[in-house]
């Protein structure tokens, strides 16, 4: 395997893995007043896909969105500044850990609401058709969303219109506490796409080359005019649903669940396929990029009070 | 008579304004359930799909929410979207991305992004609209920041206010009436944007500010014509824009009448005319002794059978009643007779 490809992705990797355990770490001392869906586990999805995007391509995501905003490019500076409340964040502070955004990487919404970006990203899309773009919308969600009405609204559409968009499902299991089995007749989520007549996949393992392999031809063949894919990861988020800890003792799901997922670690396993040194290099690199982030976000002003009640018209 | 000013319906100039607007800008776009039909959603789309193509103006899925998303999505990609709703009542189904995404998206992104669409329906009434073909909710779109609202009353208003609304950066919420789809009103052909945020002062008067919202700025019309046989000259305002709204062209009016009274086109609990007389005493209060009074729907769900639905509205009789009551509180009770709107007497659906 091209070794050049190894080390991007196990940069990305290990850049959003650091990013997440540094914000655990300091998230106790309560710098970040705000609730953090934190994206350990589940990394390889943005990453994989991301790296067959062009910047000029467009996301949507949802409020577990760290990963896919390093992912698609996204200033780590500006995201930790906005975690931090503060005015050079990509919000100037007013959208937070669950409303990151950036148009200058082309991520356009991540939503708390669950599901509620999807037909936004859907809209996106038939913009692109309209003006005859060959740029894709690629459009992440949870395994939850699939519940929710705009989901199927938001499918059909698609579908209908021919639109030139990647749904991604990551399927972590659980919304929340409560997992697929509990709360979907059809628990083969791709199938739901399927039947709205779009071409699906799934990928049982978060195996982040199939991710990206997969990825590049259904990109490739979205790009070139012929309507919508689906793809269903499975996946695993490590910690609890929103916060900083593990959450092995609630026993709503078993911690046993999670010895497959860590066995095939997509940073571990990127790890190990690296010479040493240069692995030591990237992982230098990466922590310096985390900490000069973190201190500028620590050094970053709060917003003037005259913020409040700017922005609510454009 | 200027060649350039006809009298066109309501209906009529709304499509105008539609029409001319997408000649004029290829972003806009018409996007809702039957704008294609042959209905043309009571004329406002007509045909529209016959000059600018299946692309600019096209029939959706009965999905509320979802249809409101992809104009969501649209408008972030640089379009300008209106979405269109038969009736105002549907787009409860869309509450979700009009409050939780539209309304906040330029605030939530920190002034990074721009929502510029309009969502059009029509409040119904009469031959038996019925509780879910009636209703009026400008007072929950009022409550959001975020959100422009707009129910224009006149035809001319109409036309100036879509073309204000479609080229607005923001979400703008605009009202129709469905007995106002039919009435005419000297209207110019030429393009024209109007003041967002400017009311209209329909008929000058010194003895009472009477501030009506859509159809009932055209009771209100009625009842000061009742009340000028009594010698009562009323000030009648149209504030056109609700979000934001013309505050001091009202206020300005009570200096002169020190009285006034609201008449909405909605449920009178928590409404429009609550936030109105609000605004207007605490800028009055301390300074001035001044009147204020308010009319709107009974506080029940409309009924379906006609003689129930006739009391649940207020109408030129009844704001006529209550306007003499304010201004000659110790003269007996004046109740002239209610004759039924021809609009409303007229009205035979067929929806």
């Amino acid at each position: 395997m091209d070794m050049q490809l190894i080390l991007n992705l196990y940069r990305q990797l290990f850049l959003i893995r650091s990013v997440e355990q540094k914000i655990a770490k300091v998230y106790p001392s309560d710098v970040i007043k705000s609730p953090v869906h934190l994206s350990i586990g589940q990394e390889a999805i943005s990453v994989g896909i991301c790296d067959v995007l062009r910047r000029e391509d467009i996301v949507f995501g949802t409020y577990r969105g760290h990963a896919l905003y390093i992912a698609k490019g996204g200033n780590l500076n500006s995201m930790m500044a906005e975690l931090y409340g503060k005015v050079d964040g990509c919000c100037r502070g007013k959208g937070g850990s669950m409303h990151l955004l950036d148009s200058s990487v082309n991520m356009m919404v991540t939503s708390a609401i669950v599901a509620t970006s999807i037909p936004q990203a859907v809209g996106y899309a038939m913009s692109l058709k309209y003006s005859a773009s060959d740029k894709v919308v690629v459009c992440f969600f949870g395994d939850g969303a699939t519940n929710e009405g705009a989901f199927y609204e938001s499918i059909n559409f698609a579908s209908l219109k021919k639109l030139p968009i990647l749904f991604v499902c990551e399927n972590n299991d659980y919304a929340i506490h409560s997992s697929v089995q509990s709360r979907s007749a059809q628990t083969e989520l791709y199938k739901i796409a399927e039947a709205n007549k779009i071409e699906s996949y799934v990928i049982k393992d978060n195996d982040v080359f199939k991710i990206r392999s997969l990825a590049k031809n259904l990109i490739d063949e979205i790009r070139s005019g012929e309507g919508p894919r689906f793809l269903e990861v499975y996946t695993y988020r490590y910690l609890e649903h929103v916060g900083p800890n593990e959450d092995w003792d609630m026993n709503y799901r078993p911690s046993s669940e999670k010895d497959p997922w860590k066995q095939q670690d997509q940073v571990e396993v990127l790890g190990s396929k690296i010479p040493t040194d240069l692995k030591i290099s990237i992982e230098n690199d990466v922590k310096h990029e985390i900490s000069s982030a973190f201190e500028f976000a620590e050094n970053s002003l709060f917003p003037n009070q005259s913020e409040l009640e700017k922005h609510i018209y454009g | 008579m200027d060649n350039n000013i006809r009298l066109l319906t309501y209906a009529e100039a709304i499509r105008e304004a539609i029409f001319q607007e997408m000649q004029r800008d290829d972003s806009v776009l018409v996007m809702g359930q039957g704008v294609d039909d042959p209905k043309g959603t009571a004329g406002t789309t007509l045909d529209l799909h016959k000059h600018f193509g299946k692309e600019r103006s096209f029939d959706v899925p009965l999905a509320e929410d979802g249809m409101l998303g992809v104009a969501i999505g649209a408008a972030l990609a640089g379009l300008r979207p209106i979405n269109v709703h038969i009736r105002l009542d549907f787009m409860l189904l869309c509450m979700n991305q009009l409050i939780n995404m539209a309304a906040k998206n330029h605030y939530m992104s920190g002034g990074d992004s721009t929502v510029p669409l309009v969502l059009k329906g029509a409040i119904g009434r009469s031959w038996g609209q019925g509780s879910q073909h009636s209703q009026a909710f400008q007072s929950f779109f009022m409550h959001v920041p975020g959100l422009k609202v707009v129910a224009p009353t006149f035809a001319s208003d109409a036309k100036g206010a879509m073309v204000a609304a479609i080229r607005d950066e923001n979400p703008v919420v605009y009202i129709e009436h469905r007995m106002l789809f039919g009435m005419k009103e000297h209207t110019p052909k030429e393009l024209y944007a109007s003041e967002i945020g400017k009311a209209r002062i329909v008929i000058n008067g010194d003895d009472i500010t009477l501030v009506g919202i859509s159809h009932m700025v055209i009771e209100s019309y009625r009842a000061c014509k009742l009340l000028q046989l009594k010698g009562i000259n009323a000030e009648l305002i149209d504030p056109i824009w609700l979000s934001p709204l013309d505050i001091d062209s009202i206020i300005e009016s009570v200096k002169k009448t020190n009285q006034l009274l609201v008449v909405d086109n909605g449920w009178q609990e928590c409404g429009v005319a609550a936030e109105i007389c609000m605004k207007v005493v605490e800028f009055f209060q301390g300074k001035k002794n001044i009147k204020v009074g308010r009319l709107g729907f009974a506080n029940t769900p409309c009924p379906t059978t006609p003689v129930l639905e006739d009391h649940f509205y207020p109408n030129a009789a009844s704001i006529a009643s209550k306007v003499f009551e304010m201004i000659r509180p110790n003269e007996k009770l004046w109740k002239p007779k209610h004759e039924q709107a021809e609009e409303v007497a007229n009205f035979k659906g067929p929806f």
